[in-house]
């Protein structure tokens, strides 16, 4: 397909687990990221769900290439990262910037607003010529919905939605078409979190941007993805449209975890299916055999300990899912 | 003066009514005197909440609802915290003439809170079976091996797998959710008449928090106990609450029963509040954002504090006395000149 401006095929990622100081021996490995295939197409956003521990994080830093990839390859506007020279690698990743969850620790306390927006121009030199780049950095500003006169401030200065705000504008800066959002809300208040998913919104519509959206929130991802891929234990168990994952959940996993989000709404109290998983999600250094996800599941079964379950199309299902035994259910709505 | 003989004067309180409501908060004042100025952080917070019943206390990060739980326990951070004014009381007994030592039998026996974060409230450096044992060498006077049988029985309680080999384990040991259980275990270890949860479930994950959210109904239903949990979660709230109380910069905006404030929200704040989220089971239209940031606390506008973000705000508003609380229904109250409107508007 011609649109598609990031691809992943089987990306894997682990961290080895040594043994002894002076002769490391490897003992083990924690599969953070064990083999993760998708694809991002021009101008939509694909949501990345999943709770603490499943490698979303994992998988938002290999995308940027903060980490390397144990196997498999990212191709980033049909070009294969792994097989670039640095140059190369420099002008690829250019196309995706990344906003950080955290805006109080993202931004140097001792940069004023105007050298954190205009710092990638030091690396990417070509974007625009050292004369433009203060106006560029006020235009910025402005799109962000912050004062451009504000441009010598200090990152202290401004309130946790306004320095989210000025991540924003450094990842804008050199004019990527791929944005990683990485928790982009998850540190806000509420009132604030839907001044910045509004702003996302509005800039991917301006600008034509791709999103990848990672969030553990599966409210703001709903509201913001149009197709999600649900991640348990470094990999993906479900994947679809965001009207197939949300009303249409074929997993367990992602029935459970839909059913576990609280809905705002009291007169639907006991009219929502409930699934509480038992116990805690398994280790990652040594996940189970088969399906990673039957010890916690209510449907496993001999079969799902002996052989893995692909992510595939399963009959009478209309996306894919990672499960013997999917099945639709709706847990999202009243049905009881 | 020995414990028993202590919880003995708290139950011979004057002025104790077993009648009262367990816990009732009048007209509380907070102040923080900082270099900067003084804040008003608690500014004149009502509410009670009686035997079995859930009071959420729902705000933003910095409107008081913590501090509020703080005031209430005693553990206020004193300086730069201080209480000026108010009273809070336990079955008619205010809290805040109480001698310290009484105080300190109050908190463990009647009133007792869960904090967000359960690795920093708990102490790294002893075993949980210690640390829940203590509880009841303290306050009731148990041998370690009688102390050490109560706790297990509790881990039990809060469904801890295998308590009987886990109380020998540090808190580093346990997970999220089963520290927030051993943090609910040594709430109740001294069966509390009110328990309080400040964001009991902030950090842990959605399932994780449906499985500690389900302990804590069942526990406050076995107990008939008073639970005031606070909360930023507008979600939760709507699953367990009984009432609200919606705060924003210190004072209490809007109290209803649940369904009423979800159903017509009578504040703008209320109203703004539940436009700006998300829902799981809606593809929504664009969200409504509120505009602009919370006020300065130690810089409050005259009138109501919400007014500059307010789409209801009038000259009116921005003009001291801030609105009183306007009695909506005979369980509901607005503080907001245009209840009215805010009410009769989709």
């Amino acid at each position: 397909m011609s649109d598609v401006v990031l691809e992943t095929r089987d990306l894997v990622k682990h961290f080895p687990l040594t043994k002894g100081i002076l002769f490391k021996k490897q003992v083990g490995a924690v599969r953070a990221v064990d083999g993760i295939s998708i694809t991002l197409r021009k101008g939509e956003t694909l949501g990345i769900v999943g709770e603490s521990g499943c490698g979303k994080s994992t998988l938002a830093k290999l995308l940027v290439g903060l980490e390397k990839p144990t196997a498999g390859s990212i191709v980033i506007q049909g070009r294969d990262t792994s097989r670039l020279s640095p140059a190369e690698t420099r002008r690829a990743r250019r196309n995706l910037q990344l906003v950080m969850q955290d805006p109080y620790t993202s931004l140097n306390p001792r940069m004023t607003v105007g050298d954190i927006v205009g710092e990638p121009f030091e690396i990417h030199t070509d974007v625009i010529p050292k004369s433009g780049r203060r106006t560029r950095v006020k235009e910025l500003l402005d799109l962000v919905g912050l004062n451009p006169d504000h441009i010598n401030r200090y990152p202290h200065q401004f309130s946790g939605g306004q320095r989210q705000r000025i991540g924003i504008a450094r990842a804008l800066a050199v004019n990527p078409e791929i944005i990683l959002c990485d928790e982009p809300v998850s540190a806000l208040d509420v009132s604030v979190q839907a001044q910045v998913v509004n702003l996302l919104q509005k800039l991917q519509k301006e600008l034509g941007l791709s999103y990848i959206f990672i969030a553990h929130d599966l409210s703001v991802v709903r509201h913001i993805a149009n197709r999600v891929g649900v991640m348990y234990l470094g990999k993906i168990v479900e994947f679809g449209s965001e009207t197939e994952i949300y009303d249409h959940p074929n997993h367990p996993y992602t029935q459970a975890l839909l059913s576990a989000v609280p809905v705002p709404d009291p007169t639907l109290r006991g009219q929502r299916a409930q699934i509480v998983l038992e116990g805690d999600v398994p280790s990652p250094a040594n996940p189970p055999s088969g399906c990673r996800f039957r010890t916690r599941c209510w449907k496993a079964q001999d079969l799902c300990s002996r052989e893995e379950p692909a992510l595939i199309v399963r009959d009478g299902l209309g996306h894919p899912s990672a499960c013997h035994f999917a099945e639709e259910r709706d847990v999202t709505h009243a049905v009881l | 003066m020995s414990t028993t003989n202590l919880i003995a004067t708290v139950d011979a309180l004057p002025g104790l009514d077993p009648s009262a409501p367990p816990l009732a908060v009048e007209n509380l004042q907070v102040e923080f005197r900082t270099d900067i100025g003084v804040a008003k952080v608690v500014n004149g917070v009502t509410f009670s909440v009686s035997a079995g019943e859930t009071l959420a206390i729902l705000g933003e990060s910095g409107c008081g609802k913590s501090v509020t739980a703080q005031a209430i326990m005693g553990i206020l951070d004193t300086p730069p915290g201080f209480v000026t004014g108010g009273e809070i009381r336990y079955r008619g007994v205010d809290l805040l003439k109480l001698s310290e030592q009484q105080r300190r039998v109050v908190r463990a026996n009647k009133i007792a809170m869960i904090f967000q974060d359960a690795l920093s409230a708990l102490n790294p450096v002893f075993t949980v079976g210690f640390q829940l044992g203590e509880l009841f060498r303290k306050h009731r006077g148990m041998s370690r091996a009688d102390a050490r049988k109560r706790s297990i029985e509790l881990l039990d309680m809060v469904k801890i797998p295998a308590a009987k080999d886990r109380v020998s384990d540090f808190p580093h040991q346990f997970s999220g959710g089963m520290r927030q259980r051993v943090m609910i275990a040594m709430a109740l270890a001294l069966d509390p008449e009110v328990l309080i949860a400040d964001e009991p479930t902030t950090a842990l994950d959605v399932t994780v928090q449906a499985q500690v959210m389900q302990l804590l109904a069942e526990l406050q239903a076995e107990r008939n106990m008073g639970l005031i949990l606070i909360t930023h979660d507008m979600g939760v709230v709507a699953d367990v609450a009984d009432r609200i109380s919606v705060m924003y910069a210190g004072r209490v905006v809007e109290e209803a029963p649940v369904y009423d404030i979800y159903a017509n929200p009578a504040h703008p704040y209320t109203k703004a509040l539940l436009e700006s989220i998300p829902r799981v089971d809606l593809k929504g239209q664009q969200l409504r954002a509120i505009g602009g940031l919370p006020p300065a606390l130690t810089n409050l506008p005259p009138g109501c504090s919400f007014a500059p973000r307010c789409r209801y705000a009038q000259d009116v508003c921005r003009q001291s006395p801030a609105p009183q609380l306007h009695t909506v229904s005979p369980s509901r109250g607005a503080r907001c000149h245009f209840w009215q409107e805010v009410i009769g508007d989709e």
